[in-house]
């Protein structure tokens, strides 16, 4: 009884205590008290598998116990554990097949006998382990082959029971290595099964035909009458599963029939939970096959009415985002759009029918963005049916919202409307203040309606508003807001969001800085123009920022909140990537990032029609993917001469995007790059930011310094030769030659004359003290528009420095800049925590330095901090930086009678075997590895057996002792810190599995 | 997988259920209600398994009495249909030999013999099963020992033993000790 107990509750804390008197009772003479007990453990495995891992063996034993009910209770373990990892226990294989046999064969006592047929329950048990275990593998399968068509043979007896076990035998056939006459055989039970009279066992061949399918399709062929058939079943739960069959089944030829049944079926089901699974699966398959834009447009309307609300989100999100994006053929875009118009339009012709929510919000989105397709229609109509939908007392306050902001994009393309105006009127005095707000924006943009077309662009609907609403409208406003001062008839958060960028235009330089952050800060400094403003209140945004602005500007909320889950966010992402190079985004995504960019600003401003966009978008795509990137930068240039000063401005962003994009290119493809045409001076900045960038990694790789080369090759300004020359330096030049060239390299700027002066602080250079030691790149840490921090790593003998650059990035000198350092669990900084700066000058660069120790063994810790600084308000940017184990190891030299003694003395000791792979083939190939990461000192190596010491600073040793041995690496550490060698170890792991 | 195992009369009370999964006590009551309404609401030429939300019930009728058995995708429908039938094999045989005993005390409420000559002709009912009345009396009143029957039989949604004198023996024990 207690057995019986502990096998129904148990709490695993308690398994430790129990387990052993478990143990006991599975060598107990009584049957019934070892059943129990292998229960017992057949609980403990499902709640704590690893803690009875050990006892596996004892499993084996109850799996060939000489009672039946032992080897039974033990079977469902295997099942379990079998379904975990099937090739572990492939050598049990023979033993079930000749149990089951046993079993079959009717070698068991009668009174496991079902009506006559031996222990069922039992074979079907066994048969789906089999089934598990035979998955994938030829030859286990063929060990099973015989006793399943013995079971098949033996199960012909006419009952329930028979049937369950033949079942399992076909699901078990299907599923492991197919044998062709066991899959005739079984084919012929699922046949038997489908056409049986009998409603259980219909159901029974349904659901193995549905299984089967996957693997051969034919057997639907076989049976299509009785398929068809069952779809007309009376009973519900027959066509159900006839439809997931078809479900399986369907492809490009059937799928308007096999969707018209669903959806016959979807319309009688009542089941909340039916009608959500339904629809996805609608839904998928309409997506997927969907044969023309008629049927999809009319199958998607029924979806969505009897959908209704309980269907999933996505459903609704993914269909417009079909729409919107379209596919690759633009017409047929066009028609789907226009049709999907026209279908509403007839939809909401008919007065008081109830739609649900969703279904309506889908409406008002399509007619807000797509009505204008519609030549012939009167937008006004559309609108006064709009209207009528907002005045039904179903319509939910956020389909309103929606509903509102079709109207608004709908005005925005007629002139004037009789039923707007009376739709303002009448909401402007609504209760619900979120129709208040909209109604009056809605007022104060018809007023304006330069504005408002600006604001909506016809078919803007994809990626292009994203950047519409991070570029162009904040230009507008702002432009306008230049030109005459203040911004009247503006809604009150505009006229906030165009007073926050006139303050930013104050200190408008830093921003400048912020954009090129990590391209360096030289791009726009010192440029003046008004125009340049707005782009900095654009660029300085980090992506939380500038989603704040778009909701702000763009009163498209609920259009907004559906894009932000799909389409929307990966693009935003890109344009951050764009704006802040600190973000390591790969260079295809930039690339393509840039591929959209240069062709929408145009398009902006010269209100090219969609196609026409799209077209040069696809063409920019091509010419810029070619490798040309060149041309891309020519042509934008030429237009950027005709138009305005704002747009002038724009187009030099994109002569920046382009030409970075060229020096990436460049890199790719190494193509030769042909010089620029003469350019702005600001062209010529933007490629100094792009000398700054390529420089600051010149100690990394080769690569990189050709990319900073072919940016200084496409500087014409600068004198190419001596550049060579010293570009040549700089790949022959070590990290510790890397300040001094860097230095030499970034004369030239200098001497151009339109610069502002003074670029010098942006080189990075260790002081000359530490810059004999290695080090790691020096890179960012973390920067605002004002001063930006980097920081890297020296490895000296007896300390780990932290170095800190804080660069100020603007005109006028920073006052009281503070460092500080919290205080870190595992890390001591030395000194003190903070660093203060009692002025940084404009334009230039200090340093500070920190020792750091650890002080807890840790394998990895993170340090953080802030820094802050006053100029006008104050600042604060916080950072943090990861210091691993390995930064605080160095080598401890000394002599193998040494570390004899020492051995001996240290308590504290890991032992652990490692896999070498074979490229690691010797010991000495494997410590060498150890020793450059790790800066392990190598005693002494004696055959196949070597020993190393290294010290965590300030000075406790740990000794590592290595032997191999058929392709494992035994490590031995001791140490006389006791956590030491278990962090160490794992540094070791880690630093294997990388070589 | 079982996932539980319930047993209603036709008015929907419930007699007897057992969770091997667990599921919070109000949620319970609410699934077993629905789950009910869904089984009484088919006919007998119906078949006997539904899809449930995500999982699937097996019913089986005897008389007034439903016993239903919610199972997950892995599992045998048939195999757990036959499994119901097993356990009210189990049941009869345990039942039959309290059955006199049962008859006597109740003789006034099941006065009526043309449901005893049922259980003649039906052998492998007993007399409980094929009663129009609401005969769950017996399980009611010996509520423990069903339970002991299936924890015999049904061990964390598994199906573990099915032989009819193995689940019987430990209570055949227990009745011994309480005699004696």
């Amino acid at each position: 009884m207690a057995l019986t107990v502990v096998s129904q509750i148990f709490p695993r804390e308690m398994i430790p205590a129990v387990l052993p008197l478990i143990e006991d009772k599975l060598q107990h003479s009584k049957e019934i008290i070892r059943r129990k007990a292998v229960q017992a453990l057949y609980k403990f495995y499902l709640i704590a598998p690893n803690q009875v891992q050990h006892i596996h063996d004892k499993f084996r034993k109850a799996l060939c116990d000489r009672d039946v009910g032992v080897m039974a209770a033990s079977l469902h373990i295997y099942l379990q554990m079998i379904k975990k990892n099937a090739s572990g226990y492939k050598d049990l294989t023979e033993s079930f097949v000749s149990i089951l046999k046993q079993v079959v064969g009717g070698k068991l006592p009668i009174d496991f006998n079902y009506h006559s047929v031996p222990a069922p329950w039992l074979q079907i048990q066994l048969l789906r382990i089999l089934g598990l275990l035979g998955k994938d593998d030829p030859r286990t399968s063929e060990l099973m082959y015989d006793v399943l068509d013995e079971s098949l043979r033996r199960a012909e007896i006419n009952h329930n029971i028979t049937y369950a076990i033949l079942f399992e035998c076909v699901q078990t056939i299907y599923t492991i290595c197919p044998k062709s006459d066991l899959l005739e055989k079984a084919a012929k039970c699922i046949g038997k099964f489908v056409l049986s009279p009998k409603i259980n066992l219909k159901y029974l061949g349904l659901k193995a035909l549905t299984y089967v399918i996957q693997q051969d399709p034919n057997l639907a062929l076989q049976h299509q009458m009785t398929i068809i058939e069952c779809l007309d079943h009376p009973d519900p739960i027959i066509k159900r599963e006839t439809l997931e069959l078809l479900y399986r089944i369907t492809n490009g030829q059937n799928v308007t029939v096999i969707v018209q049944k669903m959806l016959d079926y979807l319309r009688q089901s009542k089941e909340e939970y039916t009608i959500i699974n339904l629809t996805g699966k609608i839904a998928e398959l309409v997506e997927k096959y969907a044969p023309d834009n008629e049927w999809f447009i009319q199958t998607m309307n029924a979806v969505f009415s009897v959908g209704g609300d309980v269907m999933h989100p996505d459903i609704p999100n993914n269909f417009l985002r079909l729409l919107a994006e379209g596919f690759d053929d633009e017409k047929e875009d066009e028609e789907l759009r226009l049709y999907a118009v026209q279908s509403y339009l007839s939809l909401l012709e008919e007065e008081d029918t109830f739609y649900p929510q969703k279904f309506l919000q889908v409406m008002s989105w399509v007619l807000g963005e797509y009505s204008y397709l519609i030549n012939d229609g009167d937008p006004e109509v559309i609108i006064t049916r709009l209207h009528r939908l907002l005045k039904q007392t179903f319509v939910t306050s956020e389909t309103k919202a929606w509903i509102m902001t079709a109207v608004t994009k709908m005005s925005s393309r007629m002139s004037c409307s009789k039923t707007v105006d009376k739709l303002i009127q009448e909401f402007s005095t609504s209760l619900d203040t979120c129709m208040r707000q909209y109604a009056f924006e809605l007022k104060h943009l018809c007023e304006n309606k330069e504005l408002m077309k600006n604001l909506f662009p016809l078919d803007a609907s994809c990626d292009e508003i994203m950047v519409d609403a991070s570029l162009s409208f904040l230009d507008g406003f702002v432009a306008e807001g230049l030109s005459c001062g203040a911004a009247p008839y503006k809604p009150h958060h505009q006229r906030q969001e165009e007073k926050l960028s006139q303050e930013k235009a104050l200190n408008f330089e830093p921003y400048g800085l912020s954009f090129t952050s990590n391209m360096s800060s030289s791009g726009f400094t010192g440029r003046q123009s008004p125009a340049g403003l707005s782009l900095g209140s654009d660029m300085s945004g980090n992506s939380a920022e500038l989603g704040q602005k778009e909701t702000n500007c763009l009163k498209l909320d609920g259009v907004r909140k559906l894009w932000g889950k799909e389409g929307y966010l990966p693009k935003k992402e890109n344009k951050t990537g764009k704006e802040d190079k600190t973000q390591p985004v790969p260079q295809d995504s930039i690339l393509t990032a840039h591929v959209v960019d240069p062709p929408l600003m145009q398009s902006e401003q010269q209100v090219v029609s969609l196609s026409e966009e799209e077209k040069e978008k696809q063409q920019l795509a091509s010419t810029l993917f070619v490798g040309l990137g060149s041309n891309s930068t020519i042509s934008l240039m030429g237009r950027a001469d005709i138009i305005t000063q704002k747009l002038k401005k724009k187009s030099k962003i994109s002569e920046t995007q382009n030409s970075e994009e060229a020096s990436s290119f460049q890199n790719i493809a190494t193509l030769p790059f042909s010089p620029l045409p003469d350019t702005t001076p600001n062209n010529k900045e933007n490629f100094q930011g792009n000398e700054h960038l390529g420089l600051r990694k010149i100690s990394l790789s080769s690569s990189e310094v050709l990319e900073a080369s072919v940016s200084f090759e496409t500087s014409q300004s600068v004198t190419e030769v001596g550049l060579d020359e010293q570009l040549s330096n700089c790949r022959l030049s070590t990290s510790s030659l890397f300040a001094d060239s860097n230095i030499e390299v970034f004369q030239p700027p200098q001497n151009v004359p339109d610069i502002v002066a003074n670029k010098a602080p942006l080189s990075l250079c260790l002081p000359e003290e530490l810059a004999g030691h290695p080090h790691s790149e020096i890179v960012e840490l973390c920067s605002s528009d004002i001063l930006t921090v980097y920081w890297c790593k020296v490895w000296t003998d007896d300390c780990s420095r932290l170095v800190l650059f804080v660069a100020n990035n603007s005109t006028s000198p920073l006052k009281t800049v503070n460092l500080v350092f919290e205080s870190a669990e595992h890390f001591k900084i030395f000194e003190s925590l903070s660093c203060h700066f009692p002025v940084i000058e404009a334009q230039s660069m200090e340093s500070c330095q920190k020792c750091v120790q650890l002080e807890k063994v840790c394998t990895e810790g993170v340090l953080s901090g802030s820094i802050s600084y006053h100029l006008d308000t104050d600042t604060h940017l916080e950072f943090s930086l990861t210091f691993s184990l390995s930064d605080f190891i160095r080598p401890m030299k000394m002599t193998t009678e040494d570390f004899g003694r020492l051995w001996l003395s240290f308590s504290n000791d890991v032992k652990q075997n490692l896999k070498m792979s074979p490229s690691q083939g010797s010991l000495s190939i494997a410590l060498n590895a150890l020793k450059q990461k790790l800066k392990l000192h190598i005693v002494e190596i004696i055959g196949n057996e070597g020993i190393a010491a290294c010290r965590l600073l300030p000075s406790v040793p740990c000794l590592l002792h290595c032997r191999t041995h058929a392709r494992t690496l035994a490590l031995w550490f001791r140490s006389s810190c006791s956590a030491l060698p278990d962090s160490l170890l794992y540094q070791c792991q880690k630093v294997m599995e990388e070589a | 997988m079982i996932k539980f195992f319930l047993m209603v009369n036709k008015q929907g009370q419930t007699r007897l259920s057992r969770y091997y999964e667990h599921v919070e006590i109000h949620k319970r009551t609410m699934l077993e209600a629905e789950v009910i309404k869904n089984c009484l609401s088919r006919s007998k030429e119906q078949c006997s398994f539904i899809e449930y939300k995500d999982f699937k019930l097996v019913y089986r009728q005897y008389a007034a009495l439903f016993i239903v058995v919610g199972i997950n995708e892995t599992e045998n429908e048939m195999a757990v249909y036959e499994l119901i039938h097993n356990f009210v094999e189990v049941l009869d045989r345990y039942f039959s030999r309290v059955e006199k005993w049962y008859v006597m005390l109740n003789d006034q409420e099941v006065n009526d013999n043309s449901h005893y000559h049922l259980t003649k002709t039906n052998t492998h009912l007993s007399f409980f099963f094929q009663s129009e009345l609401d005969v769950s009396f017996p399980i009611m009143f010996n509520l423990d020992r069903v339970h002991i029957i299936l924890d015999e039989m049904v061990l964390n949604g598994c199906i573990v033993e099915t032989n009819k004198n193995r689940i019987l023996a430990p209570l055949f024990v227990l009745d011994k000790m309480a005699e004696s």
